[in-house]
């Protein structure tokens, strides 16, 4: 006989009972980890501190932060477009890379081109071949109905292999010394930073790009569709809502989403193309959309606390030498709790009630 | 706004080095891995380095490992300079360009960037002749293969490693005319899993030694299950395989950090691309394994005096490409340029520079 057992909430619980939990949820992942800093035996206050100092402290600290949450981002709000459709993009890394591979080939393609001219081209090649990227997958799933999920993820690797090809190849910089990358981007070809900060002009792009999709899927008629056939494919077909049409736009607009995020991190980060661009974000961005339940909004504080921790962890190391693995558990430990949290938002547990 | 703070921080800079003329001030040195320090290989061998560092007094030590080659190498080593470190070591390619950024805002930070070739007033490059010790690691392969087969695990083809090949295969070849040595690229500098299987994959072509240039030991496990030799890397893997591992090229970077940093401290220190070799120690085998005869152990030792004395040089001509086209005339020997940019096989290598 079970002691306790899980009850259906009538209905979902108030957003102020979501925030609760929400706060619980990191408490007891924080608690974790304080516990895994008393293993290590480090002062657990003076690690929290220094973790948060790292990451928000300073006015560089905030400025690094908002530079590395800038691709989480924009790879992040493409992804929670296709996940408010149930369509799980994983593939976001791969229309990332393809992003870099189109702005780098126009960079060195057209190098002496004015800046007006060449960083329009850069963004359109980027955006256009990471929404080729994701309309691939797209068609994969209406035409022959394959499965997205495999298909996004297998495409990644194939995206990957084919930057590292040119990489090593067409593309390589001859004076390299053999090494993998391209050769620097000219100056009209990168995007700066705003003023003296260490802060690009890509946080605009992200502004702009986040108040259309949540204007979109808000106030238009489609966005309201997309949600709608998110909840119920079949209801949405019954209902006779363009499913595919959206399906396809959604992948689109997640390509190109994350097709710029690649050509910001090549143009205004690195300056060129090499294999270490390739840091993740795609899959960090699946992580971000579902902390924050798809919402453009949260998806931006989300991005933001993530690249925080990133960057805080590293300042943990310098300062108290925490090992790098720790900043990937706590990670892992929020998300598991927060997800987790989620449950307590539909489900109660308590003692079965004796029928009698 | 930028530059106030920069001007603020380089009087703060400069009035704490003034001071520091009255009460000897703590010397700060940072340290940025690519890979865990855990790794055995690469970064930890780096970390040894440092630790040898922290040991001096007055100087304290500190480190961020696992830090990815792109954009955040950048922010890590502005960090550091930002901190207040007075000198910050930079250990893998990838973190050149990043540190010669860095290196323009902070000018009194001296900063030092492993196997790169750029420098700048304030920034100096190093690495070791790592080619020094696979030349005797070559010599041991090369007495111990039945087979004259060996096989190397190898990361990737950029010059440092196609050098580190041509350097065992010259080694082997000095001893066994007959012997060629199979090259695989895994592209991975660790992945245990993947360079394993690589090194399976020349076992079943007949290899009878592995060498690697890898960072875990994947490879020295594999031999050892298939009961044939290998050549470790970076540390003694000797403790993997302990039947298989014949010697281990290694690095020894301590000596080379204390003195960077003992010269920075008398204001000795001068922006330069430093490459010692065995010489100094920063490069070394660790002893042949006892089942090796002594006929070998002192092949191996005699070629190692001889590089030790200036007598002998790795890549003296003639040396001929796997084409059989001359690279290196006879009377001849490669130049710093040539070993840095090197991008073909010697004679005798299996494979492919791509």
């Amino acid at each position: 006989m079970a002691i306790l057992k899980c009850y259906k909430k009538q209905e979902p619980v108030s957003w102020r009972g979501s925030c609760f939990i929400f706060i619980v949820a990191l408490v007891v992942s924080l608690t974790i980890s304080a516990f895994l800093l008393l293993l290590q035996g480090k002062p657990v206050l003076a690690a929290m501190i220094a973790l948060f100092q790292g990451a928000f402290g300073s006015l560089w600290a905030v400025q690094d932060c908002l530079a590395k949450a800038v691709p989480i981002f924009l790879c992040s709000l493409g992804v929670g477009l296709c996940f408010q459709l149930q369509i799980w993009n994983l593939g976001a890394e791969g229309q990332f890379a393809f992003g870099a591979i189109g702005a780098t080939g126009v960079a060195l393609a057209f190098p002496q081109w004015p800046a007006y001219a060449l960083l329009p081209a850069m963004f359109g090649a980027a955006a256009l071949l990471g929404a080729f990227w994701g309309a691939l997958p797209a068609l994969l799933k209406l035409r022959l109905r394959v499965n997205e999920i495999i298909v996004t993820l297998m495409f990644n690797y194939i995206a990957i292999f084919f930057l590292d090809f040119l990489v090593y190849g067409a593309w390589k910089d001859p004076a390299s010394f053999g090494f993998p990358m391209t050769p620097t981007f000219s100056d009209t070809a990168i995007v700066g930073m705003i003023g003296d900060s260490q802060i690009n002009w890509g946080v605009f792009i992200c502004l702009i790009a986040g108040i259309v999709v949540a204007v979109f899927s808000r106030y238009t008629r489609l966005g309201y569709e997309l949600k709608a056939s998110g909840q119920n494919i079949r209801a949405a077909h019954y209902a006779g809502l363009p499913y595919n049409r959206l399906v396809f736009l959604v992948m689109v607009v997640s390509g190109g989403l994350a097709g710029w995020a690649g050509c910001l991190e090549a143009s205004a980060t690195i300056n060129r193309l090499q294999p270490s661009i390739m840091a993740g974000y795609g899959y960090t961005a699946i992580v971000v959309a579902w902390l924050a339940r798809l919402n453009p909004l949260i998806i931006a504080i989300a991005a933001f606390l993530l690249a925080g921790l990133r960057v805080g962890v590293e300042n943990l190391q310098l300062d108290m030498q925490i090992p790098a693995a720790f900043g990937n558990i706590m990670e892992g430990l929020i998300l598991l709790t927060v997800l987790a949290g989620g449950f307590f938002e539909n489900y109660r547990i308590g003692r079965p009630r004796r029928l009698s | 706004m930028r530059k106030a703070i920069i001007f603020g921080f380089c009087l703060s800079l400069c009035l704490a080095v003034g001071m520091a003329g009255a009460a000897e001030k703590e010397m700060r040195v940072g340290f940025v891995y690519v890979s865990p320090i855990g790794d055995a290989g690469w970064s930890y061998a780096h970390d040894q380095g440092r630790l040898a560092v922290d040991a001096m007094p007055g100087v304290s030590t500190s480190y961020v490992e696992s830090v990815q080659e792109g954009p955040d190498s950048e922010r890590v080593i502005q960090n550091m300079a930002r901190k207040g470190y007075d000198i910050i070591f930079a250990t893998s390619f990838g973190y050149m360009d990043p540190m010669l950024k860095v290196s323009k805002k902070f000018p009194k930070t001296v900063f030092m960037h492993c196997s790169g070739f750029k420098t700048a007033k304030n920034m100096g490059n190093y690495f070791g002749r790592m080619y020094q010790a696979r030349y005797l690691s070559g010599i041991a392969a090369g007495a111990m293969t039945k087979s004259n087969i060996l096989g190397y695990v190898a990361a990737f083809p950029i010059p440092e490693v196609i050098r580190g090949i041509n350097a065992f295969a010259l080694g082997a070849q000095s001893i066994n005319p007959n012997v060629q040595v199979r090259v695989v690229w895994t592209k991975t500098w660790y992945d245990p899993a993947t360079e394993k299987e690589a090194a399976k994959s020349l076992l079943d072509v007949g290899a009878d030694v592995i060498a690697q240039h890898q960072d875990s030991p994947g490879p020295q496990e594999a031999a050892q299950e298939k009961g044939v030799y290998s050549i470790g890397y970076n540390s003694d893997m000797s403790a993997f395989a302990p039947k298989a591992h014949i010697t281990a090229p290694v690095w020894n970077w301590g000596p080379f950090y204390v003195d960077v940093v003992t010269a920075v401290r008398n204001g000795a220190w001068k922006s330069a691309s430093d490459w010692p070799g065995m010489e100094k120690g920063i490069v070394d085998i660790v002893p042949l394994a006892d089942f090796v005869p002594e006929k070998v152990k002192k092949e191996v030792a005699d070629a190692k005096q001889a590089i030790i004395d200036g007598q002998k040089t790795v890549f003296s001509g003639p040396i001929a490409d796997q084409a059989g086209k001359i690279r290196i005339a006879a009377g001849q020997t490669a130049t710093d340029q040539q070993l840095l940019g090197m991008n073909w096989f010697v004679k005798g290598v299996v494979g492919t520079t791509e």
